[in-house]
């Protein structure tokens, strides 16, 4: 490959050729500071942040200005500075600068650069205000444009990442605002409430629906039995948000920690993932068996059930008719748990839990969790099968809140029943893993042996689009796998096509799944360039699984119970009951 | 458009048309007096006429053909003046069409005055 | 066969005067007067003249009439059309001589010094008549570069002769197609940006309205120079009349073989398409009009690549405007050589302005490049009316700067304007006299841009929002020295930390107001003072109660009821109640009232 030598601030780089000015720093070990750029999806040169200096004297844009042979570079000369400082200022003049009650603040990219920077006078360019509104018309979003500052990363994330595109800059010149066409609420576009767009935004302008408060009077209520369940990617980044490295698995922590909440149970979703896997392959087997609609495609990812029901209707009946696993647990934690407690406690003559009173929290790497549970066939015992979901942001806030030292807390498990899992349960938070957990139940039931190897490394990693096919018992089975949306979109289109036929197909909705959920703790942009979160991340899960004496779904004890004394027959009635769930084809635009 | 040529025939056709908008006062002006009294005699057929010609015949990159009012000789209307730079001014009068005709053929394009039209030849100078 | 020929020009400026009443009535006449086959009525694009619309021009004497009203027309039908007597008193005032002797048109002083290249054919022909355009050698050069030229040459040929780009930026034309040539792709593209857009300016305009093929010739020219065949014009939705003649210039093109498959029988193809801006100034910039054509939001990003790699649709693309297509034909037909030896230094051919502001002769001029200033404004211009004192001129519009009247001998070229900190841009030359107030002015010109902003990029964005709010702060006289400072800082921070031209260009109003005419701004700082008597807030009327009469005149008038006084006594102005509108002042028979 040809390569460029250039000279930043004096020291002298040789890169490839088509590399830009700030890779060539990064290589030259020199920081330059960035803030609206995302590599590949919004190289747009929008905020200036990374403005340095040539050699002749002209200012350019670091982040998407090419190097060149001999060129020279200063990133740090005062002019520069005073640049940069002048940008931040600016932006903090058409700023809302409620920085000690904002909910990024200590972590606003921002707020950093702006110390960083040198801003000794954050209201020195003070004027008129850009007028806007707020909008939380969606059941995850909170968008506060007072402390937009423009940079378009959320714009990418939705029009490049995910190929929805349902948000986009309204007016021009200072008038500028980030919304929805014709200004109409994002409740009413096509929006798949995936929160990609929070985990890419500097500022506190995007966050999550706030729903912690629901819980905290839960937990206040004497009357309430609050049970939690956590979703197996929040161990795999909750750390984070203590300044642990990325990557860190925290399930005995996080364990401790909602104990100390004052949960009355704390389960886990991975439970419920193995329910998912044992109802999903049963459903695959059957489908295969009786000629259903093939391919069949998972459906735990809500983002991802409803970009389906919005943009290809017609592959409804290829979605698997099965919960997610948040809703499946909910639904059980409500009916056969429920159970097992009122007959215990009267046995001790206690008073019994009445079905309004228990409360079941999920903990969700993920915002469209939040849309999903106002989903109208998503109560199977009667009533929602989960009554709050909170991001790994908002149980951040909540231990914060609490006071609990949450580095230092001892391991601790789960409760039973419906805490135990297997490792199959656990790798559902990456790309793949459902696919690799399914595998590893449907090839057993298929051919009645266990799989020599456990692991399938084909589905996993972070591409987008990913391909196996395998030969089980003389029945060829042929798999795709997909993360993040616009890739999902193009796997969709081979489908509806019949370019492309597969047996069974895993999407989720967020790219590199559940780990990079749009629930997941905030990483900065400088990270997100220089880090694969999905990959670090993901390994937590890797590890985990691989720790597990049991991996595979069907062969968790609790659930093995559940199925013998309650549930019956594993796609029966009562599972349909509980556990199976409808769509419905939406228009892409609400009222329009 | 298959060839040059076609082109060239349209800029021959209109070139003509065209030419009477050059501004280049370089070439051989044709008057027709058009007052009242050079009308009553019958200027118009004569004014047409040079028009007329000198477009047909391809003249009107060097011949400009317009009129004026009352040129002061009402009993010899209808009156037309050649003007042609380094030559004297050419008066010819009681013209007709035919007449005219015979100038543009004899005159505008031969270089020969038409003596026996002119205003010389019936002894008014 | 007509033996003559009544241009009557149906330009947006003689459109909006009437023009079209004056030609329905002129048709209506010659009807009447049985003269239809005599006299031929031809609608063409503007002759530059526009403060004197309707005009009209008669041949094969080209009287040049001036304000004609249908009214007028009967007598200019009967006396001139029939009888060959011009009407002396509807004849262009510049173009009688004192002697009553009327002039040809390009005996004026508003013509004899101008050099019609770009503007050729505005005014001659009849822009909607293909055959018009090919009877004044329209199409020869398309027809040279296909059967004699290689692609190589053609693109010599435009570096020879010099030609820089005329929407503003003059980056040399033949370099920007050699840079493009030897892009390989499946596809490339030839753009042209008709989206004029600085206040004042309609040079590209008029050319589109009058001579529209030239433009087609010259973009079929340059698909040929870089191999791409298929070519946009992006031209503004507010241009209907431009539009209207683009879409029958590409029909009858077409019609004729002049565009599509295999032109002169040479194998080469080339179309055109036309797309409607919507009216954002920023469209104007390359990059920001190349996603506007692809349906986008039109906003631009940051280059390079530059369009010649990476253009519309992500193709090698070249992007003229439409000015600099007008050359084009003219080069090819009269050579490099013929074109180069117009003009001065690096800067060669001719250019065309729109005049406009407190000038006499408002309209469009086409000077060789290096003509002195003082010719445009005194010669051509007819200098400020009423006798008042030229003070500058703003070329480039919201992107320029102005040149003050010591200036008024500089050689408009691109370098010499480049040495004040000046840009020719796409033309527009705004003359202000004693009465503008030079810091109203660059408030006006940035309160355009800030409107204008796409809104992308933070310097631009917010810093031109910025530099607006100390101008209105200095306006209404609550300015101090340190927003002085701080204005000058953050013009030239946004000078170099926007996106694109438009920021970049944006605070050049502010920067050389405040080069020539910084007095004048500290007089509105430190004297409270606006001294061309323009910035309301600076303003005091007052009644001089010695020559005040009590006549109620002024009371009567006042809209905001701000003067009392009992008859025949000395009226006072209540200052919180005067809104500074003047009327006072022009209805005071004595005098008695100042503005200071």
């Amino acid at each position: 490959m040809e390569n460029v030598t250039l000279k930043i601030n004096g020291i002298s780089v040789t890169v490839p050729k088509g590399s830009t000015i700030l890779d060539a720093a990064r290589a030259a070990g020199i920081r330059i500071p960035t803030l609206c750029f995302l590599k590949e999806i919004n190289e747009i040169g929008a905020c200036r942040v990374c403005v340095v200096e040539l050699g002749n004297g002209r200012i350019v844009t670091a982040c998407v200005y090419p190097a060149e042979d001999g060129m020279e570079v200063l990133t740090n000369t005062p002019r520069v500075l005073d640049y940069r400082k002048k940008t931040i200022q600016l932006l903090l003049s058409n700023h809302n600068r409620s920085c000690l009650s904002c909910v990024r603040s200590g972590k606003c990219e921002l707020q950093t650069l702006s110390h960083e920077l040198g801003v000794d006078d954050e209201g020195y360019y003070d004027g008129v205000r850009t007028e806007s509104e707020i909008d939380n018309s969606a059941p995850h979003l909170y968008r506060d444009n007072s402390k937009c500052i423009l940079c378009r990363r959320c714009v990418a994330a939705c029009e490049a990442t995910q190929g929805i595109s349902v948000i986009g800059a309204n007016h021009r010149g200072f008038a500028t605002t980030i919304g929805s066409a014709f200004e109409m609420d994002l409740d009413d576009t096509a929006c798949i409430n995936c929160g990609q767009c929070i985990a890419v935004c500097p500022t506190g302008a995007l966050s999550e629906k706030d729903d912690t408060a629901k819980v905290w009077d839960a937990l206040a209520d004497k009357n309430k039995y609050v049970c939690v369940q956590t979703a197996p990617a929040v161990r795999a980044a909750l750390g984070e948000e203590f300044g642990m490295p990325m990557g860190t698995d925290v399930e005995g922590k996080m364990a401790a920690a909602l104990r100390r909440l004052g949960f009355n149970a704390v389960f886990d979703t991975d439970f419920g993932a193995d329910l998912t896997i044992v109802e999903e392959a049963n459903e695959l087997l059957e489908r295969v068996k009786n000629g259903g609609t093939l391919p069949m495609i998972t459906s735990c990812s809500p983002g991802w059930v409803r970009f389906c029901e919005t943009y290809f209707p017609q592959l409804i009946p290829n979605l698997s008719s099965c919960k997610s696993p948040q809703t499946m647990q909910g639904a059980i934690i409500k009916s056969y748990y429920l159970n097992k407690v009122n007959e215990r406690r009267k046995a001790a003559g206690e008073e019994e839990i009445k079905l309004e009173d228990i409360v079941v929290v999920s903990v969700m790497p993920c915002t469209a969790k939040k849309f999903e549970i106002t989903r109208p066939d998503e109560c199977g015992a009667g009533v929602s099968d989960v009554d709050v979901v909170i991001t790994t942001r908002e149980l951040a806030r909540m231990i914060k809140r609490a006071g609990l030292d949450f580095v230092n807390l001892p391991n601790e498990g789960f409760d039973d029943p419906c805490g135990e899992s297997t490792g199959a349960g656990v790798i559902f938070g990456a790309t793949g893993g459902v696919m690799e957990a399914a595998l590893r139940t449907a090839v057993e039931w298929i051919t009645g042996e266990t799989p020599g190897s456990l692991e399938f490394h084909d589905v996993r990693g972070t591409a987008g689009i990913k391909e196996a096919s395998y030969s089980v018992g003389g029945l060829d089975v042929s798999v795709a796998v997909a993360s993040g949306l616009s890739n999902a979109r193009k796997l969709m289109e081979m489908i509806a096509s019949g370019e492309k036929k597969y047996t069974f197909v895993e999407v989720m909705a967020c790219p590199g799944g559940c780990v990079n959920g749009g629930g997941q703790p905030q990483v900065t942009g400088e990270v997100r360039n220089t880090t694969e979160i999905a990959k670090v991340r993901a390994g937590a899960l890797y590890s985990n699984d691989a720790a597990k004496t049991l991996r595979q779904s069907h062969k968790n004890p609790s659930i093995i119970k559940l199925y013998d004394e309650f549930l019956g027959e594993k796609g029966g009635h009562k599972a349909h009951e509980l556990l199976h769930t409808s769509y419905e084809a939406r228009k892409i635009n609400r009222t329009m | 458009m298959k060839s040059l040529a076609e082109l060239q025939a349209i800029r021959e056709k209109m070139k003509n048309t065209m030419s009477m908008r050059d501004e280049d006062a370089s070439g051989i002006r044709v008057v027709v007096g058009m007052a009242t009294c050079g009308i009553a005699a019958g200027a118009r057929p004569v004014l047409n006429e040079f028009a007329k010609l000198v477009q047909e015949k391809g003249l009107s990159d060097r011949v400009k053909v317009s009129q004026t009012g009352c040129i002061g000789l009402c009993q010899y209307e209808p009156i037309v003046e050649v003007f042609e730079p380094g030559r004297e001014k050419v008066t010819y009068i009681k013209m007709d069409a035919q007449k005219a005709a015979e100038v543009v053929e004899r005159h505008l394009e031969a270089g020969h005055v038409v003596e026996k039209y002119t205003m010389a030849k019936s002894g008014l100078k | 066969m007509y033996r003559s020929h009544v241009l009557i020009c149906g330009g947006t400026g003689c459109t909006s005067s009437g023009s079209q009443k004056v030609r329905a009535a002129l048709i209506d006449e010659i009807r009447k007067q049985g003269l239809e086959d005599e006299v031929n009525v031809v609608e063409t694009g503007c002759h530059g003249l526009c403060e004197q619309g309707p005009v009209m021009v008669v041949y094969p004497d080209s009287t040049f009439y001036a304000q004609v009203k249908p009214e007028d027309v009967p007598e200019i039908v009967t006396e001139h059309l029939l009888k060959g007597r011009p009407v002396t008193r509807l004849v262009y005032n510049e173009a009688v001589t004192d002697e009553g002797k009327v002039l040809s048109l390009n005996d004026t002083d508003f013509y004899k010094k101008q050099v019609r290249v770009a503007l050729r054919n505005c005014g001659v022909i009849d822009p909607e008549n293909i055959e018009e355009y090919i009877g004044t050698g329209g199409y020869q050069a398309l027809g040279k570069v296909l059967t004699e030229m290689t692609p190589d040459q053609v693109i010599q040929e435009v570096l020879d002769s010099g030609l820089r780009g005329r929407g503003g930026g003059g980056f040399p034309t033949g370099l920007k197609w050699k840079l493009c040539a030897p892009n390989k792709a499946d596809q490339k593209f030839v753009c042209c940006n008709a989206d004029e857009g600085d206040p004042g300016a309609f040079m590209d305009r008029s050319v589109l309205e009058g001579d529209p093929h030239s433009v087609l010739e010259a973009m079929a020219i340059a698909g040929y120079a870089i191999g791409a065949n298929q070519g946009y014009i992006y031209v503004r939705a507010e241009y209907p009349i431009a539009v209207k003649r683009l879409e029958i210039a590409i029909k009858q093109a077409h019609e004729y073989g002049l565009l599509g498959e295999d032109i002169f029988g040479t194998g080469f193809n080339f179309d055109i398409g036309l797309r409607l801006g919507a009216g954002a100034f920023v469209c104007g910039e390359e990059t920001a009009l190349m996603r506007s054509i692809e349906g986008k939001r039109g906003e631009p990003r940051p280059r390079p690549p530059f369009p010649a790699v990476k253009g519309l649709f992500d193709k090698p693309t070249i992007l003229n405007n439409v000015e600099t297509y007008a050359n084009i034909p003219e080069i090819i037909n009269r050579g490099a050589a013929w074109f180069a030896s117009m003009g001065v230094g690096k800067s060669k051919g001719t250019k065309v302005f729109a005049l406009g502001g407190t000038i006499t002769n408002t309209g469009l001029v086409e000077i060789p490049m290096g003509t002195p200033l003082r010719t445009i404004i005194e010669d051509i211009g007819g200098g400020c009316p009423n006798g008042k004192k030229f003070k500058a001129v703003q070329t480039g519009g919201p992107s320029g700067g102005c040149i003050p009247a010591s200036y008024i001998d500089i050689p408009v070229d691109y370098d010499h304007l480049a040495e004040i900190g000046c840009i020719i841009g796409s033309g527009g030359m705004i003359v202000m006299d004693e009465d503008n107030c030079m810091v109203d002015i660059a408030k006006f010109f940035l309160e355009f841009t800030v409107d204008e902003s796409c809104g992308k990029c933070t310097a631009c964005r917010i810093g031109t929002r910025r530099m607006l709010e100390i101008l209105e702060k200095i306006t209404s006289g609550n300015g101090t020295m340190e927003d002085l400072d701080k204005l000058e800082q953050l013009a030239y921070y946004v000078k170099n930390n926007s996106l694109c031209g438009l920021g970049q260009t944006a605070p050049n109003p502010v920067i050389s107001t405040l080069k020539f005419f910084r007095d004048e701004y500290i007089a509105h700082i430190v004297d409270k003072k606006c001294p061309a008597h323009v910035c309301k807030s600076l303003l005091q009327y007052t009644i001089d109660p010695a020559k005040c009469k009590g006549c109620t005149a002024c009371a009567r008038q006042c809209p905001a009821s701000a003067i009392s006084g009992k008859v025949k006594e000395p009226h006072v102005i209540d200052q919180s109640k005067c809104i500074k509108c003047g009327a006072c002042m022009a209805t005071c028979k004595f005098g008695a009232i100042s503005r200071q």
